[in-house]
């Protein structure tokens, strides 16, 4: 009780000096403070794409000079837990106690959910590095919501595009039994009109999958596609080059990539995923970032570490429009949409739903020189590609 | 649906089945003989994995690796039973359930800060990778086969122990009445003790062995853990051969009933409401097949003599 009792007495007289500080100092700063809330998922096994896109985020920032838009950037980081319910309570303490003007987040769709409305609604700006739901593209989109990533369909549309254009006749389906994973599906099947012969969906986490891959082996169809996210993936793709079938193309969304390639590694060489941007892209700006990432949190940096670095350019760019003033929400918003960066994925415009307007492509595992594995462009699939619900967007301004 | 297919997936549910004895064998002792809900047990799986990761990257020799983690997971079981679970024998289920999953989380934070989030893995040792033809059209995975030998030589050599040797007498005397034995003169802290640490090791065996087919992260015990007491409530708690039968069982159910589940179901409806049908039915199997057994056997198959 004692030192409860002073612990609370030392906050007493920063908090009142603070308390009067930032009552006579509203009106009399000059030099507005731009404080910058990044909410992502840094426990649990998920822990790795929060990590991305944190290191991404930060990276950005350091090579902006610690000023985005020319104005001091403060970052808070915070872990979602993967709970809403927690990133519901945690983002009110950033809008309330924090007083951000930005908050960027999530990885997952579920916490999106959650979070959306109390950032939108407090009048801060929610930027999504990678979750982007089909309601918020659709009649629910925000003129204070936007997205760096993609709408969530799209990159499985990108294997079921391959597959149909590749003129593969039988596809075996394969997600885990829960939303994301029936919309997975729903979305390959948007473009893909061979025969689906079996389409499995496994209980959320499993890891074994051998029942699945005696399946496949059974149906011999002429090529597989999986959306097995995290762990699953990684299990999975070993199993399935343990089980002999690596003969059958391999198509994905979320299995293969940055996060799951350190653990998956030769296993996974010559398999197919989809994504707007790989750590291959040639242009001046990826080669930059990829050489500055590698250096400073060595791993090889993936589409979450891509998608928040552009996050903070975005920001960056938005803050620079306005003037560097921050408070001026409309003149932000302007920049928001205008969203006048160079995007390390070279083609990037921003739609008039929030979410990006950008070209798609078919990734595959490769093995680089220095023995780190990554994802490579191949052929691409969409050009300028809109999200099939930002016609239900009617933006309010 | 070949005969092949059944094969395979027949083959798959032995995996699954040896699998889970290995991690029941030692839950089932634990419940059994001391009467004591250990949820860590899991943990002990988890952590049998990443030991073998770790000796495996640093020998460079899986084997050497497994030689090294089986000997570490016992001292580690030995630990936690000395540190916690020895002060927890007496108090009532409830406590212990508390206590055993506070370990869960202090335990999969621990492996997180050690080895970080990102899943690991292990190679499987070169003699062993591949997969060969056990009859035209079969191709099945070596180290599978090399799990599901080993899951039945490590059955048949803790059935000898437990019938055949003074300390197994004395498990099971324990399992049946332990207060009795204790007042014969059997210090049944030690017997404690040794039961823990070998059903740890066991459990670490388990994780270490399917650590070259699965990605070792953390919680990854988690999700069996449920299996594991499902087996052991079937088989009868604190029968080994219960667990053993009971494990088998559960393994083959669970994928056969995956993959042939929606098979069947369409000879009596049609196809798109069976798919529909089996993909919800197929995860509860087991749990149909406890109640079922439940029903029967209120103490489970083997339960051990009271």
């Amino acid at each position: 009780m004692v030192a409860k009792f002073t612990a609370h007495s030392k906050w007493k007289l920063p908090l009142l000096a603070l308390a009067l500080s930032s009552g006579v100092s509203g009106a009399a700063l000059a030099q507005e403070k731009l404080k910058i809330g990044i909410m992502v998922t840094l426990s649990g096994p998920s822990a790795v794409l929060g990590g991305q896109a944190r290191d991404g985020f930060n990276l950005a920032v350091k090579t902006l000079g610690g000023k985005l838009g020319g104005v001091d950037a403060e970052v808070i980081v915070v872990d979602d837990e993967l709970k809403p319910d927690v990133a519901v309570g945690k983002v009110k303490g950033l809008l309330e106690r924090d007083g951000v003007q930005f908050v960027v987040g999530p990885i997952f769709s579920n916490v999106l959910q959650a979070i959306h409305k109390p950032v939108t609604e407090s009048n801060a700006f929610l930027i999504s590095p990678n979750a982007g739901t089909s309601n918020f593209a659709g009649a629910q989109c925000h003129p204070n919501f936007y997205v760096t990533s993609y709408q969530n369909d799209q990159n499985h549309e990108v294997l079921g595009k391959y597959a149909q254009d590749k003129g593969f006749k039988k596809l075996f389906l394969m997600a885990p039994n829960y939303q994301a994973g029936k919309d997975s599906l729903a979305g390959v099947k948007r473009h893909f009109k061979g025969e689906v012969v079996s389409e499995v969906y496994t209980p959320l986490g499993q890891l074994d999958f051998s029942a699945e891959l005696a399946q496949i082996a059974a149906a011999k169809p002429d090529a597989v596609f999986a959306f097995m996210p995290g762990g699953m993936g990684v299990n999975l793709v070993r199993q399935y080059r343990q089980a002999g079938l690596a003969n059958i193309p391999f198509l994905s969304a979320f299995t293969v990539d940055e996060s799951t390639l350190p653990a998956q590694k030769e296993a996974a060489v010559g398999f197919f995923g989809g994504a707007n941007w790989a750590p291959d892209m040639k242009n001046p700006q990826t080669e930059a970032f990829v050489k500055a990432y590698e250096a400073a949190y060595n791993s090889v940096p993936g589409t979450y570490a891509m998608q928040a670095y552009d996050a903070a350019l975005l920001i960056d760019a938005a803050v620079k429009s306005a003037g560097g003033k921050v408070s001026d929400k409309n003149a932000v918003r302007a920049g928001l949409k205008k969203a006048d960066f160079k995007s390390l994925r070279g083609n990037f415009k921003m739609g008039i739903n929030g979410y990006p307007i950008q070209d798609f492509y078919l990734v595959q595992a490769v093995a680089r020189p220095d023995g780190k594995f990554a994802t490579s462009l191949r052929d691409k699939v969409f050009s300028n590609y809109v999200d099939v619900y930002a016609k239900d967007c009617k933006p309010a301004n | 649906m070949s005969l092949t297919l059944l094969y395979v997936q027949t083959l798959n549910g032995l995996q699954l089945g040896v699998l889970l004895f290995l991690i029941a064998a030692g839950l089932t002792l634990v419940f059994g003989v001391m009467d004591f809900i250990n949820l860590a047990h899991g943990v002990q799986y988890m952590i049998g994995a990443y030991l073998a990761a770790m000796f495996t990257a640093m020998t460079g020799n899986f084997f050497l690796g497994l030689a090294l983690a089986l000997p570490s997971a016992l001292a580690f079981g030995l630990l936690l039973e000395f540190l916690v679970f020895r002060h927890l024998y007496d108090r009532d289920h409830l406590d212990q359930v508390l206590a055993t999953f506070g370990i869960i989380l202090a335990l999969n934070q621990g492996v997180k800060v050690i080895w970080g989030a990102a899943p690991l893995s292990v190679p499987i040792p070169d003699s062993l990778t591949g997969a060969i033809v056990l009859m035209p059209g079969l191709l099945y995975p070596v180290w599978r086969l090399v799990i599901i030998g080993s899951g039945l030589a490590v059955a048949v050599l803790l059935g000898l122990l437990v019938t055949k040797t003074r300390i197994g007498m004395l498990v099971r005397a324990g399992a049946t009445n332990a207060p009795m034995v204790s007042a014969l003169g059997v210090d049944i802290g030690k017997l404690f003790m040794i039961v823990f640490g070998f059903g740890a090791m066991l459990a670490g065996f388990a994780g270490a062995m399917v650590a070259p087919i699965l990605s070792v992260e953390p919680g990854m015990g988690d999700n069996l853990l449920i299996l594991t007491f499902v087996v052991i409530v079937i088989g009868g708690i604190g029968s080994v051969r219960g667990a053993f039968i009971a494990a088998i069982l559960v393994g083959l159910v669970d994928t056969l009933g995956r993959s042939f589940g929606p098979t069947l179901l369409k000879a009596v409806m049609d196809p798109a409401a069976a798919s529909q049908t089996g993909r919800a039915l197929a995860p509860m199997l087991i749990y149909i097949l406890m109640a079922a057994v439940l029903f029967f056997r209120p103490a489970g198959l083997f339960p051990a003599k009271k």
